[in-house]
């Protein structure tokens, strides 16, 4: 059976005045039907590119799609007109953005926005899609939603609007939902209500959810399948538990071992650890392993040539030369 | 299958009354106490030039040299000019050109400068920067000596075949239009030029919405509280610009009175008939300023974040 989406050997670049960076280098995810998968990294490995590209979000130019292909339901969106495109949007595959704040217009009431999208895409009427929009409301647990459909952006508060952006994404009932760090804007008690929310939904809209985050506590609550990106490449995949038991790629141990922990910083003033270094400029990125610099484990063979990511326990993909002998 | 909405989830569908947009808009909009005024003037003013010639039925251009230059008396509330013609009806008359002209003309100028910008604003690149290389043209133009070769050169064929009046109005208009867009135009490309990059335009774009409507439905209307706040300064604009038109004699012909046309005229007598200038001089200046009231009241009426 195909995948819900499988992108494979995907290559974004953007142009710059000083060359082509290359955003995305080679990136290959797939999403089966009901899952929620996660893309970790830090700011700028590319997960969000990775995001948007799938829904052809990004500025074309300076953006490209240099090779590779998007799957969706076995249909390739790279080749997709802008008109079939905006077809796709909302529809199929719905994106929560990552600033609550600032992505509702503040012109029009939630209720207007929310019934925008059901009316572009299914044709109801003004009345239906408004209907539509309050039981949207409701859906996302914001109370009172029949008189709250009538209140603009401004009158909501950031956990609220998130909501409301979330019932936005979820209005024409897609199959899959991206989100792109949904809760970074948000603060802590706020985060884990949306993403709570996020699973509710999941389990009763029966969608698939690919979850971008760069927090490591993030991924252990909510996600089924890890994929751990690293300067444009996905270095690392594997499903939730055998990654946090046995992470392979030294650049996944890092990312688990900086995870502050409150039981440790209580007793033993452990300090928390930080990976060093910085992510390689992607105007240059170098031959062989891009973590190499920062890896207290790198050989010559890692600066020479790069590691392809190869599966080395069922499901459990890693791109490192010394894989089997750095299991933790 | 799971991929419906479950229908038990929607709240009961009471439907309280809620206001409308619109009417929202205007309880906003009656907060404002000086725009309230304001619109009040405005109106009485286009009332009085629409129906005052109806009720004061003195002719605007019977001659009568027994009654020149005459204060105001109960034959001619508003007083005579040189050629004693009756100025209350001159007033009331030259009134509507002088409304229909300023609000024209700002109609036109902000349309042009709407397109102008917002196109620039939405393309970029090449496209920007050679409607901006136009819009600094235009800018640094001499206006007046172009204005002049303009009008000399299309008004005998314009008003060959629309009639002088009409013929004369259009020019004036398109002029006046022509000539005014441009700040307007570089308001709404700077104003596009930063929420195109919102994120709410973007989201809406993960929603499906086409091009068209991004732009008028989502950039628009959020860049167009200074674009109120510069159309009202445009009818004030193109009230002025007429009057300069018509006393180089350029505009409508003099025996159409015009508030401008009127102002001219009186300027040489003010010494010993000042209130030949009073009538015009006020009218203009009452729609100038309630004119800014309005737009004033109505950007913010029409501001949903802003609490009135």
């Amino acid at each position: 059976m195909t995948r819900l989406l499988e992108i494979s050997g995907l290559k974004v670049h953007f142009r710059t005045d000083d060359g082509w960076v290359r955003a995305v280098d080679g990136v290959d995810i797939g999403v089966d039907r009901g899952e929620t998968v996660c893309i970790v990294g830090e700011s700028g490995c590319g997960k969000t590119v990775t995001a948007k590209t799938v829904l052809k979000l990004i500025d074309m130019p300076p953006g490209r799609i240099v090779d590779g292909s998007i799957m969706w339901q076995g249909r390739d969106l790279v080749p997709l007109a802008p008109a079939q495109m905006r077809g796709i949007r909302a529809k199929e595959i719905g994106f929560i953005f990552q600033e609550p704040m600032t992505s509702l217009n503040p012109v029009y009431t939630v209720g207007d926005q929310i019934a925008e999208t059901v009316r572009e895409h299914e044709g109801l009427s003004r009345r239906a899609a408004m209907d539509r929009a309050a039981e949207m409301l409701s859906l996302v647990n914001i109370p009172n939603p029949t008189k709250r459909v009538h209140d603009y952006p401004h009158q909501f508060s950031g956990g609220m609007r998130q909501r409301v952006m979330i019932a936005m994404a979820l209005s024409c009932n897609p199959k899959l939902v991206i989100a792109d760090e949904p809760t970074t804007a948000l603060d802590v008690t706020i985060q884990a209500q949306i993403l709570d929310l996020l699973e509710e939904m999941k389990e009763r809209l029966g969608m698939a959810v690919l979850l971008i985050t760069h927090a490591m506590g993030v991924v252990a609550e909510n996600a089924q399948r890890v994929i751990v990106m690293y300067a444009g490449k996905v270095v690392e995949e594997a499903p939730v538990g055998p990654l946090f038991a046995r992470p392979r790629h030294p650049y996944t141990q890092g990312l688990i071992r900086s995870i502050p922990r409150l039981d440790l910083a209580a007793t033993s003033h452990q300090r928390l650890e930080a990976i060093p270094g910085s992510v390689p400029s992607l105007l240059h990125p170098p031959v062989g392993c891009r973590f190499a610099a920062r890896c207290r484990h790198a050989t010559p063979e890692c600066v020479a040539t790069e590691p392809p990511l190869r599966e080395i326990d069922p499901g459990h993909k890693v791109a490192c030369h010394h894989a089997e002998s750095l299991a933790a | 299958m799971a991929g419906s909405i479950p229908a038990s989830a929607s709240a009961e569908p009471v439907r309280r009354p809620h206001v409308g947009p619109w009417k929202e808009a205007w309880r906003r909009f009656r907060k404002h106490r000086l725009a309230v005024v304001s619109a009040a003037v405005l109106l009485l003013l286009i009332l009085g030039v629409l129906l005052g010639p109806l009720f004061w039925t003195l002719p605007i251009d019977e001659i009568d040299f027994a009654a020149t230059l005459q204060g105001p008396t109960l034959a001619h509330p508003l007083g005579t000019d040189d050629l004693g013609q009756d100025l209350l009806a001159r007033v009331l008359y030259g009134g509507r050109i002088s409304l229909a002209v300023g609000f024209t003309a700002m109609l036109v100028a902000v349309g042009l400068g709407i397109l102008v910008g917002s196109t620039a604003g939405m393309a970029g690149g090449r496209t920007d920067a050679g409607l901006m290389w136009l819009t600094d043209l235009f800018l640094s133009l001499p206006q007046l000596p172009l204005l002049l070769l303009i009008i000399y050169l299309f008004r005998a064929s314009l008003t060959e075949v629309v009639g002088t009046e009409l013929g004369v109005f259009i020019l004036v208009v398109s002029v006046i239009g022509a000539f005014n867009w441009m700040p307007v135009a570089r308001l709404v490309r700077a104003q596009f030029l930063s929420l195109r990059e919102k994120e709410f335009v973007e989201a809406a774009r993960a929603l499906g919405a086409s091009r068209r409507r991004l732009v008028l439905r989502h950039i628009l209307p959020n860049a167009l509280g200074p674009v109120i706040v510069a159309a009202t300064i445009d009818i004030a604009a193109a009230i002025i610009a007429e009057s300069t038109l018509s006393f180089l004699g350029l505009g409508f012909p003099p025996d159409i009175p015009t508030w401008g046309r009127l102002l001219f005229d009186a300027k040489d007598n003010l010494d010993f008939a000042p209130h030949w200038a009073l009538a015009p001089g006020i009218a203009i200046f009452l729609t100038v300023v309630s004119i800014n009231f309005v737009g004033d009241g109505l950007r913010d009426a029409l501001d949903p974040r802003r609490v009135l």
